[in-house]
């Protein structure tokens, strides 16, 4: 973990399918970067792919360079859904993070039958292979937290030991950018993603 | 103290034009352009005009107007939308603006979001206008009040040409000041230079190529440019906009030694780049799409008899199309210097289900498209166009996408070829207002046999929702005239316009019936709001649910194609899953009435 350890510099990349606020997560990332002082280049996913595509956010920590994360350069994963982790594994660097929300989402391209959604467990075992995998479900977590739509807040607590910003600083920022009514629950959910990856 | 603050560079980017004292902004919603009028549209202080307007040719005449009033302007778009402003912006650059006039032209290499690739450098050197090319959003930001001042001191409007990094790249910006005082507006009666008539355009012409040397030495000089010569440095890079940056992490990451020249504006900055010619045996090029600094790179090269050798796009060593990135660089140098090239050691052989964008749960544009389809058949012919509804390419019923507006006329150049199947054509409401009304008024004026549907959900949807003259309130939320889709078309002389509710299946398709028979231009106009902007605005359906002991599991539903519909395999039986948004269509495809409401 590098929190505290002064290394500052880090490159995420969060995958998921559009709507499932992986741009929240990068925003709550981002801000908290701010606040504590690291300079930071994010790249999004914006239009066609919000339809329910598949959308991949890169975040550089500590660069002052571009947004965009060359080829196995990243040193982490947080995947909103398992297929998505697969479909960006290019821009992992070998032995890199993978945090997996292990919750599908299947495409319309399934269930019209044009197309298979692998096994989840043969995904999680293909990973496993080359990097370092830490799978859980998100939604469930989520979901026992208070609200399936705090996952990706759920996944942002998970991958926070990971990041060179304070918690606190993360936390501040969830505060900030999440609906006001629902500050309890993404909070929790925070927590219960950290401890999920703490204990694993 | 300075202020940071994070942000996307669209928000930059206004953030740059209220640095900038700008007064009038227009434009029409484009991805990646699209974030920079909807942010100054929200802020609550607002003291500048601001609207979106039903094109991008008449958002530039808008902005001009305003220029020639002696305020800053600024118009905002993508890249396809300049052809469409090309008109008036090709003799703009010969009238001049007094007041600064910034036209945002966002580029979009690799079609995230768009239909082609083109690159507004060209339509920069076409039109003899300058343009910025920033490299990262801060910069974007600072620009943007050089860029008024620039286009003020040179009496001509500028090009400032974000790409989708740049536009959707978000970053920690630093702020500067936001001026309070702002010029009164006064419009100059002169008469040869607002007057194009031949007798001015010819002087004026003469006039903008005699500016483009002083243009070019100002911009030089502009901290937008800078070369940084490495004395022993047998290598030179040049890199233009945000190509600069993959150039200069990939140079650090391999520790090169190599001078290196960034390039941010256009013309370009000519005595920089021979500076550098002139010292290294090799140079990189690393742009963006067209080598157009390649090209200009090439000609001082050979004007000046220096025997360098140049490695760009030209030779094939950089890619002309699509994104760059840093590893397009490496390969580059790999390519150039033979170097080893590391074998790609691949991820994983794991068959993964494409993911496509689809049309949301709900969404009133499927209903229509499955309707349109019973009627018609397959034999029929589907011109489409540019929105929320390309995406219906899944339901058979998009088979042209050319420009904004052009499925009318596509479909009317079908007929008049003499094609005897039948023509249905769609076009949603804004594109509709685009530029489609024109092509509706030549359909029904030239006789052409077809039917036009209108894909009326109340809003510009594709681009995140803003509104048009058809939804009844401005930007800013204000309350407008609400013009209404079937008069208009009324009023163009279409003889046959019925509009009809999508959502219900009978009603649609005894519309479509008609207007297939009706010999002439037909309109039926398919109105329901999108499922976001209805979610926003407080539409609350119930959900559906299908019986298990009623489903018999053939798939009709399915096919559909709603993503809040799955198929249990286990069961043979279809799911219908909390996304659904309770439009009720599949209720009415199944004919085992296995899909009710759920009861509360
Ligand atoms: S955003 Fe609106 S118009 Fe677009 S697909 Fe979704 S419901 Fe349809
Ligand atoms: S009612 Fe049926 S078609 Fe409509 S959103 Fe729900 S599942 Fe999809």
């Amino acid at each position: 973990m590098n929190e505290g350890t002064g290394e500052k510099k880090l490159d995420l990349l969060i995958t998921g399918v559009g709507g499932q606020g992986a741009i929240l997560a990068s925003d709550i990332i981002g801000k908290a970067a701010v606040v504590s002082g690291l300079p930071i280049r994010a790249a999004e996913t914006h239009g066609m792919a919000q339809r329910g595509g598949s959308v991949v956010n890169h975040i550089r920590l500590g660069s002052d360079l571009g947004s965009m994360i060359p080829k196995k350069g990243a040193d982490i994963m947080l995947a909103l859904e398992p297929m998505e982790a697969v479909r960006y594994l290019d821009f992992l660097k070998d032995g890199g993070v993978i945090i997996v929300n292990i919750q599908p989402i299947v495409p319309v391209t399934v269930t019209s039958g044009l197309a298979k959604y692998p096994d989840v467990q043969e995904i999680l075992d293909v990973l496993s292979e080359k990097y370092v995998v830490k799978a859980f479900n998100a939604d469930e977590l989520a979901y026992e937290a208070g609200s399936r739509l705090a996952m990706n807040v759920a996944m942002v607590g998970a991958v926070s030991g990971y990041l060179p910003i304070p918690k606190d600083a993360l936390l501040e920022s969830v505060k900030a950018l999440v609906p006001q009514k629902t500050i309890e629950i993404n909070v929790r959910a925070f927590e219960m993603g950290r401890r999920k990856v703490e204990e694993s | 103290m300075t202020m940071r603050e994070y942000m996307l560079g669209n928000v930059a980017i206004a953030r740059g034009l209220l640095e900038g004292s700008v007064q009038v902004i227009a434009g029409y919603p484009g991805t990646p352009s699209s974030e920079i009028i909807d942010t100054l549209a929200s802020r609550e202080d607002q003291d500048y005009h601001i609207e979106w307007s039903v094109n991008e040719k008449v958002a530039m005449e808008v902005a001009v107007g305003a220029a020639w009033a002696g305020v800053r302007s600024v118009v905002t778009m993508k890249h396809v939308g300049l052809n469409v402003a090309a008109d008036p912006f090709m003799t703009l650059a010969y009238a001049g603006t007094k007041g600064g006039l910034i036209a945002i032209v966002a580029d979009d290499p690799s079609c995230h979001s768009s239909q082609n690739e083109q690159d507004t450098r060209r339509y920069a050197r076409f039109a003899l206008v300058p343009c910025f090319d920033p490299s990262t959003p801060q910069e974007a930001k600072d620009m943007i009040p050089y860029a008024f001042e620039f286009s003020e001191k040179f009496e001509i409007p500028v090009i400032f040409r974000p790409t989708t990094r740049i536009s959707h790249g978000k970053s920690d910006i630093e702020l500067g000041e936001v001026p309070s005082d702002k010029p009164v507006p006064h419009f100059e009666k002169l008469l040869d230079r607002w007057v194009m008539l031949p007798k001015n355009a010819r002087p004026r012409h003469t006039h903008l190529l005699s500016i483009q040397q002083p243009i070019e030495d100002a911009l030089a000089e502009s901290p937008w440019n800078s070369l940084e010569l490495k004395p022993d440095a047998r290598l030179g890079v040049i890199g233009a906009g945000i190509a600069s940056v993959y150039a200069k992490e990939a140079l650090q990451e391999l520790g090169l030694e190599a001078s290196f020249l960034k390039i941010g504006t256009y013309p370009v900055p000519k005595k920089l780049i021979l500076e550098l010619l002139s010292t290294v045996d090799t140079v990189i090029i690393f742009e963006e799409l067209e080598p157009v600094v390649e090209e200009q790179v090439r000609m001082i090269a050979q004007e000046s008899g220096l025997e360098v050798s140049i490695i760009g796009k030209t030779g094939g060593f950089v890619p002309r199309e699509g994104e760059l990135d840093i590893n397009a660089f490496l390969e580059a140098l790999k390519k150039a210097f033979d170097l080893e090239v590391e074998p790609e050691t691949g991820g994983v052989s794991l068959e993964l289900a494409p993911r496509p964008p689809a049309l949301c749960a709900g969404c009133s544009h499927r209903a229509t498209f499955y309707s349109m389809k019973k009627v018609f058949g397959k034999d029929a012919i589907y011109p489409s166009d540019i929105g929320c509804y390309t995406l219906g390419i899944q339901s058979g019923t998009v088979e042209t996408t050319l420009c904004m507006g052009s499925s009318i006329s596509i479909a009317s150049g079908l007929y008049h070829a003499g094609e005897k199947r039948p023509i249905c054509c769609s076009i949603g409401d804004s594109t509709f207002f685009h530029t489609g009304m024109n092509s509706l008024l030549n359909a029904v004026f030239n006789k052409a046999n077809i039917t036009v549907t209108i894909l009326d959900n109340r809003i510009t949807a594709m681009t995140g929702h803003q509104p048009n003259p058809g939804v009844g309130f401005t930007v800013t939320g204000e309350p407008t005239v609400e013009v209404s889709l079937a008069e208009l078309c009324r009023a163009m002389g279409a003889e046959f316009v019925t509009v009809v509710d999508p959502y219900r299946l009978e009603e649609t398709q005894e519309a479509f019936k008609a207007a297939k028979d009706f010999e002439g231009t037909a309109v039926v106009i398919a109105k329901q709001p999108c499922v976001i902007s209805g979610k926003r605005a407080g539409i609350r359906r119930v959900p559906y649910i299908v019986d298990p002991e009623k489903c018999e599991g053939c798939k009709q539903c399915v096919k559909f194609g709603c993503p809040a519909i799955e198929f249990d395999e286990d069961n043979k039986c279809a799911v219908i899953t909390a996304i659904c948004s309770g439009c009720g269509v599949c209720a009415q495809i199944c004919k085992f009435e296995a899909i009710k409401e759920v009861k509360r």
